[in-house]
């Protein structure tokens, strides 16, 4: 009898740590596809490349993570069963990185809303208890620095370019930020995992966020927007209007032929 | 199988070591730092344990399909390549002859990792062509995600650097 709570907690631990790996993983990917949209579309070639280079590793990001996820809910589910293999329901992701690209401006909002809080999660993240998560962080850490670095820059460049450019921003911040509030949304889980040192509960990155964030803006002559409604729904499932054609063109090779590899 | 002699872990790591990296051939996997350890599990099967330098790096597959050719040329053709991800590859890691080799191509080595990223005003890496270090950012990723193409403001040049993480 004494044995079986350890266990049963064990267990539910290890859960926990796949559902987590799983909504990070989720951002991951699908903030990846809408990226390698802006492939031959960006406003100059090295921002292709840039953007390009962004979600190649952000793909290097979600492997580890769904590869993660799979081996702790004891499933064994690979990456691409992860990608390929779900429905839109079963996706944790933030609606924030499923939301059209907008025009570049809005891109840039929401990568500067999204890499300063990766930066900021993976660089505490990778103190974890668990060592898979841990280890994880402790590299994409550096790498979300870097896109930190990028988005910072071109919110400058946007927000004292021209006054277009300005306003385009300053748009692209208020359509974003009403969906970046969600990433600091907490659950029992993130409680949980919180509370024995697995995780970072995402609201304890906030006020740091806020600070980062602010400054770019500040430098840049901009505003920080003070939405009146905050997105939410990504955790479980819901989604928007826009996530069911972004996965359909994801995994349409995937289903036109299945198995396939080259 | 082309090897009778199933060689011994100091052996393999010696044939491991001198394996180019796909995107960088001019260097080895041993100058890049990423060979952490060649050695023989209790299963008696051969291990590669590797370091990757970025997550979504694409020769991450190139190499470890590399290194399983080097495994079987070496009479370990069950041999394993276990990625490792703690602690995260640094370009500390690279060596003095891998910085070198960097340099002959025209690819800047990366400067100390631990320092500042710099922003706004340029990185300030000597111009491979004129040694001018007016150089500023051109774009904040070259023909690999582990590099930034610089421009010099002198020669009007534009090179490659390999960033330091």
């Amino acid at each position: 009898m004494t044995s079986e709570l350890p266990v049963a907690l064990g267990a539910r631990r290890d859960h926990d740590i796949a559902e987590y790996a799983l909504r990070l993983g989720d951002d991951a990917l699908i903030l990846c596809q809408r990226l390698c949209a802006w492939v031959t579309n960006a406003p100059t070639i090295e921002e292709d490349l840039a953007l390009s280079n962004i979600a190649v590793d952000l793909l290097g990001h979600a492997r580890v993570l769904l590869g993660l996820s799979g081996r702790s809910d004891g499933t064994n589910r690979s990456d691409d069963d992860f990608a390929y293999r779900r429905t839109e329901r079963e996706f944790r992701s933030a609606l924030l990185l499923e939301l059209s690209n907008g025009d570049f401006a809005a891109t840039i909002a929401r990568q500067l809303a999204y890499t300063h809080y990766t930066a900021l999660l993976y660089t505490e993240l990778a103190a974890s208890a668990d060592e898979g998560l841990a280890s994880f962080a402790s590299r994409a850490a550096k790498e979300a620095e870097y896109h930190c670095l990028h988005a910072s820059q071109w919110t400058v460049r946007l927000g004292l370019g021209t006054e277009e450019s300005h306003r385009r921003m300053q748009a692209g911040l208020e359509h974003v930020w009403p969906y970046a509030a969600e990433l600091f949304e907490e659950d029992d889980l993130t409680t949980r995992l919180d509370t024995d040192g697995t995780a970072v509960a995402p609201a304890r990155l906030r006020a740091a966020w806020e600070r980062e964030v602010t400054e770019v803006l500040t430098e840049a002559g901009l505003t920080l927007p003070a939405p009146s409604w905050q997105a939410t729904g990504g955790r479980s499932g819901l989604h928007t209007e826009a996530f069911a054609p972004l996965l359909a063109e994801f995994q349409s090779v995937f289903r036109q032929y299945p198995g396939g590899h080259w | 199988m082309s090897a009778a002699v199933r060689l011994n872990p100091d052996q393999v790591r010696a044939r491991v070591e001198v394996v180019p990296d796909p995107e960088l051939s001019m260097i080895t996997l041993a100058d890049l730092g990423v060979i952490r350890s060649v050695r023989e599990g209790a299963d008696r099967v051969i291990e590669v344990v590797v370091t990757p330098t970025y997550l979504g790096c694409p020769a991450l597959p190139l190499i470890e399909a590399d290194l399983r050719t080097v495994l079987a040329d070496c009479g370990h053709p069950e041999g394993r390549v276990t990625w490792a991800l703690s602690p995260a590859w640094t370009t500390e890691w690279i060596s003095e002859a891998g910085r070198r080799k960097l340099a002959e191509h025209g690819i800047v080595p990366p400067g100390a990792a631990g320092a500042p990223l710099q922003v706004r005003l340029g990185l300030g890496r000597p111009c491979p062509n004129c040694g001018s270090v007016a150089t500023r950012p051109l774009g904040p990723f070259g023909s690999t995600g582990c590099q930034t193409i610089l421009v010099c403001t002198a020669c009007r040049e534009s090179f490659a650097h390999m960033k330091a993480v």
